[in-house]
C-alpha cells in the first residue's frame, strides 16, 4: 500500500480540519426520489444533476437485477439499505486498536500495512477515515501545474459540470444494466481524471475505497478522461473491516481515450470475503467500462480481486477508434464461500483494433468462480485481434472454475484465439517443491504466485508486491 | 545412515515392495539396478514421502530417525534429496527462486537467517558453471521449456546447491545423451564424500561406467535378488537380468 501518500493525506485532512463539517446527518434505509434529493442536495448538485440522477433512477425501477450470473445470494432488499452515510462519530467508533478484532488486525500485519493506517481501516476514531467522502484531494497543486485535474466526482460536477455533462454517462449508459442504473441515482462519490491533450500525468493517481458504517451500501463513480496523446495510471486499492451485515456495493468505473491516448487502470481488491460460512461479506457489483474513442488509444484493466463475498464484475473495452487496443489482465482468488463471476468484454468497432485477455482464476476451499468473457467483433472492425488465455487453478476438491467464452464474430478477416486451461494444483508441483524442504503452505504460495505472473507484472510494482502479500493471506489454510 | 528394513509398500492396492532391506552408510555409492517394474523408483519415492505409497510393514530410518513418521519437508530438511526421473514444469516460478527458497528453508531448519544475496550468487555461479548451464538458466521459470537433458542437469544443480547428507537419484540417466551423461555424472562424482551416502536408481549399467558404485543391488520382484559390487553391473550388461530372475524364482 502506498504508506507515504496515505500519510500525507492522513496528515493533510487533519490539518485542514476536513474533520468538522461531516456530522451530517444520515439519512434512514430506502430508496424514493426524497432520498436522491437529499443526496443531490447534500452535495451540493446544480438542477441538471440531480435531473439526471431522477432519469436514472426511473430508468432503475423499470429493471429487474441480472440472474444470468454463476452466482448464489439472497435477494437483497432496497429498501433497506441506506443510501447517505456521513461517517461514524468519533465517539461512536472504537476508541482505540484494542476495541478492534484482532483476526483483523491480523491480517493487517500479515499485509504489512503501517501502524497508523491500521487504525484507520479498522474504523477507529483517528483521522481520515470517511465513508462515501473522497480523499482523493492530495498533490492537487502538483498535478495542477501539469494540467490534470484530479478531484472526487461531486467537486467536478460542481467545478467542471460541461466536462461532466459531455462525458458522464457516455461509456455506461444509465440504462446499461441494473446496478449501473442504481449508481446513476444514488452515487454519492468516487474520483474524477481529465488529462489534458499531450500530457502525461506526472504520477500514478490512487485512490482508497473502503467501507466502515454498517449496513451502508457503497455506490462510488469514477470518471477519466485522457484527451489525445495524454496518459494516465490510475491505481485502486481497498480494504475493508469485518462486518456482518452483507453489504452492497454497486460501482461504475467510466474511461474515455481520444487519439493515442493511454489510460491504465489497475485495482487491487480485498473486500472483507465474509466468515468461514460466507456470513457477512461484500457484495460487489461493478460496472467498469472503457471507451477507446481515438484512433490508436490504448485502455488496459489490471486487477487482483481477493475479496468480497459476490463478485459480479466485467471490466470491459470498447474499441471505437482505429487500431485502439484493450487489455484485460486478472487474477481472481476465492476463497471459503465466496463466489466471483467475473471476466471482460471486448467490443471490436473500429478497424485493426486488438485486445487481450489474460485471465487467471484460483479457486480454493469452497469457493466457486466463473470467467466470463466476451469478444465481439464488429462488420467494420477489419483486421481485428483477439488473444484471450483463460486459466484456472483448483485448490482442493470442494471448490468449482466455469469458463464461459462467448465469441460474436461479425467479419471474416479478424482473427480470434482462446486458449483455456483448468488445473488442480499439481501433487506433482508440491512434492518436488516439499520434498526440496520448503513448507507446503511456502509452496502453495510459490506455485499460486507463480501462476500469476503474467498477471502480476502488469501491475505498478508497489501493487505487485501487495498483491502477493494478498494472495498469501487470503490463500492461508487453502490446503492441507 | 539410511537403513530399510523389510520394506512391503502397496501401490492402489498392488504390492510393489515385498520385503526390501537396505543399508546405505556415510561415504558409499549404492547402484540399485533391475528389470523395468521391480520397484526401483518406488523405493526412493517412499523414502522421500511421495503421497500415494502405503507401506504396510517394515521401518525406513536415517540416523536413527524413523522416516515414515517425518513430513515430506522435513525428510528433505534432514538431508535426504530425491533427484527426479521426471522433474515437473512450475510455471511462472524462477529456478533461482526455487533454489533460493530451498536453501533458505534448510538455513531456517538450522537456526540461521536467510543467506545473503551476494553469497547466495557467487555460490550459484560457481554450481551452475560446474554443471555446464548457462546463467539464462536461473531466470527461467522450473523446469519449463527444458529438454530432458536440462532438467536432470537442473537437478543435480540443486543437489550441489543443498548438499545433501543422502542423494537419492531416480534414473538420472534416462533420455540423456552421452555427453549430458557425463555432466550428470561428474555432477555426482562431485557429490562423493565421506560423510554423504548416494543412491541411484539406474535401468542401465552405462551410468556406472561414469559414477562407480561401491555396491550393485538387484531389485527383481519387490525385494533385492542379488548384490555385488561393480562387477555385477558388468555382467548384468553382458548377460541381462534373465538370469538374476530365474536365479530367485529357482
Amino acid at each position: 500500500m502506498a504508506s507515504q501518500e496515505m500519510e500525507q493525506l492522513v496528515r493533510r485532512e487533519y490539518k485542514e480540519g476536513f474533520v468538522t463539517d461531516i456530522e451530517s446527518d444520515t439519512i434512514p434505509p430506502g430508496l424514493d426520489e426524497g432520498t436522491i434529493a437529499f443526496i443531490s442536495q447534500k452535495k451540493g448538485e446544480p438542477e441538471w444533476m440531480l435531473e439526471w440522477r431522477l432519469k436514472a433512477y426511473h430508468q432503475w425501477l423499470k429493471m429487474t437485477p441480472p440472474s444470468w450470473a454463476h452466482l448464489d445470494y439472497p435477494a437483497i432488499d432496497y429498501q433497506a439499505i441506506s443510501y447517505f452515510s456521513a461517517p461514524k462519530r468519533p465517539e461512536d467508533r472504537p476508541q482505540s486498536l484494542d476495541e478492534v478484532d484482532p483476526k483483523l488486525l491480523e491480517t493487517y500485519e500479515k499485509l504489512g500495512i503501517p501502524l497508523h493506517e491500521r487504525a484507520a481501516l479498522a474504523g477507529v476514531a483517528v483521522d481520515a477515515v470517511f465513508d462515501s467522502v473522497s480523499v482523493t484531494t492530495t498533490f492537487k497543486e502538483k498535478l495542477g501545474e501539469a494540467g490534470v485535474i484530479f478531484c472526487s466526482i461531486s467537486e467536478a460536477i460542481r467545478d467542471y459540470p460541461e466536462l461532466i455533462k459531455q462525458y458522464l454517462g457516455t461509456v455506461v449508459p444509465v440504462a446499461d444494466n441494473y446496478f449501473a442504473a442504481l449508481n446513476s441515482a444514488v452515487f454519492t462519490d468516487g474520483s474524477f481524471v481529465f488529462v489534458p491533450e499531450g500530457v502525461t500525468c506526472p504520477m500514478e493517481l490512487s485512490t482508497y475505497f473502503r467501507i466502515n458504517a454498517a449496513n451502508t451500501g457503497q455506490f462510488e463513480r469514477t470518471l477519466i478522461i485522457c484527451e489525445s496523446r495524454a496518459q494516465v495510471s490510475y491505481l485502486e486499492g481497498c480494504t475493508a473491516p469485518q462486518r456482518d451485515e452483507n453489504q452492497l456495493h454497486a460501482a461504475v468505473v467510466e474511461l474515455v481515450a481520444l487519439d493515442d491516448a493511454y489510460i491504465k487502470y489497475s485495482t487491487v481488491q480485498n473486500w472483507y470475503p465474509g466468515d468461514e460460512d460466507g456470513k457477512g461479506g461484500i457484495y460487489n457489483f461493478v460496472t467498469k467500462r472503457g471507451d477507446c474513442r481515438g484512433d490508436r488509444s490504448r485502455i488496459s484493466w489490471t486487477q487482483v480481486e481477493t475479496g468480497s463475498a459476490i463478485t459480479w464484475k466485467y471490466p470491459s473495452c470498447v474499441l471505437r477508434g482505429k487500431d485502439s487496443i484493450g487489455e484485460f489482465y486478472s487474477v481472481a482468488v476465492t476463497n471459503g464461500r465466496q463466489q466471483a463471476d467475473t471476466g471482460t468484454k471486448m467490443i471490436h468497432i473500429g478497424e485493426g483494433t486488438r485486445s487481450y485477455i489474460v485471465s487467471k482464476g484460483i479457486s480454493a476451499g469452497r469457493s466457486n468462480q466463473s470467467y466470463r468473457g466476451l469478444v465481439k467483433i464488429g462488420p467494420r472492425a477489419k483486421g481485428a485481434r483477439n488473444f484471450t488465455q483463460c486459466d484456472s487453478l483448483l485448490i482442493g476438491d470442494q471448490c468449482g472454475a466455469h469458463t464461459f467464452p462467448y465469441q460474436e464474430i461479425g467479419n471474416s478477416t479478424a482473427t480470434v484465439e482462446h486458449e483455456a486451461t483448468t488445473s488442480k494444483i499439481g501433487e506433482d508441483q508440491l512434492f518436488y517443491c516439499q520434498s526440496r524442504g520448503i513448507s507446503e503452505e511456502d509452496a502453495v504460495s510459490m506455485i499460486v504466485n507463480g501462476f500469476c505472473k503474467d498477471v502480476f507484472q502488469e501491475l505498478p510494482m508497489e501493487f505487485a508486491v501487495e498483491a502477493e502479500a494478498l494472495l498469501n493471506v487470503t490463500l492461508e489454510g487453502a490446503v492441507g | 545412515m539410511l537403513e530399510v528394513k523389510d520394506l512391503h509398500v502397496t501401490v492402489e492396492g498392488k504390492e510393489i515392495l515385498k520385503g526390501l532391506s537396505l543399508t546405505v552408510n556415510a561415504g558409499e555409492v549404492h547402484a540399485i539396478m533391475g528389470p523395468n517394474g521391480a520397484g526401483k523408483s518406488t523405493l526412493s519415492a517412499v523414502i522421500a514421502g511421495k503421497e500415494g505409497y502405503e507401506v504396510t510393514s517394515g521401518t525406513i530410518t536415517f540416523e536413527g530417525q524413523d522416516v515414515l513418521e517425518m513430513e515430506i519437508e522435513e525428510r528433505a530438511l534432514a538431508g535426504m534429496l530425491l533427484g527426479f526421473q521426471y522433474p515437473v514444469e512450475i510455471p511462472g516460478v524462477k529456478n533461482i527462486y526455487l533454489l533460493k527458497a530451498a536453501l533458505n528453508a534448510q538455513r531456517a531448519a538450522n537456526g540461521q537467517g536467510d543467506i545473503p544475496a551476494p553469497e547466495f550468487m557467487k555460490l550459484i555461479k560457481s554450481k551452475i558453471a560446474e554443471m555446464k548451464m548457462d546463467a539464462s538458466f536461473l531466470q527461467r521459470a522450473v523446469n519449463e521449456g527444458f529438454s530432458g537433458g536440462e532438467k536432470k542437469r537442473n537437478e543435480i544443480l540443486q543437489m550441489l546447491v543443498l548438499q545433501p547428507k543422502l542423494a537419492m537419484l531416480d534414473e538420472i540417466d534416462s533420455g540423456l545423451d552421452i555427453d549430458a551423461m557425463r555432466i550428470v555424472a561428474d555432477g555426482v562424482n562431485s557429490l562423493r564424500a565421506a560423510d554423504r551416502g548416494i543412491l541411484l536408481v539406474t535401468h542401465y549399467q552405462r551410468l556406472l561406467d561414469y559414477i562407480i558404485p561401491d555396491h550393485v543391488h538387484v531389485l527383481v520382484d519387490g525385494r533385492i535378488a542379488k548384490s555385488g559390487d561393480k562387477e555385477l553391473a558388468k555382467e548384468l550388461e553382458s548377460r541381462g537380468y534373465d538370469w538374476v530372475v530365474e536365479e530367485t524364482a529357482a
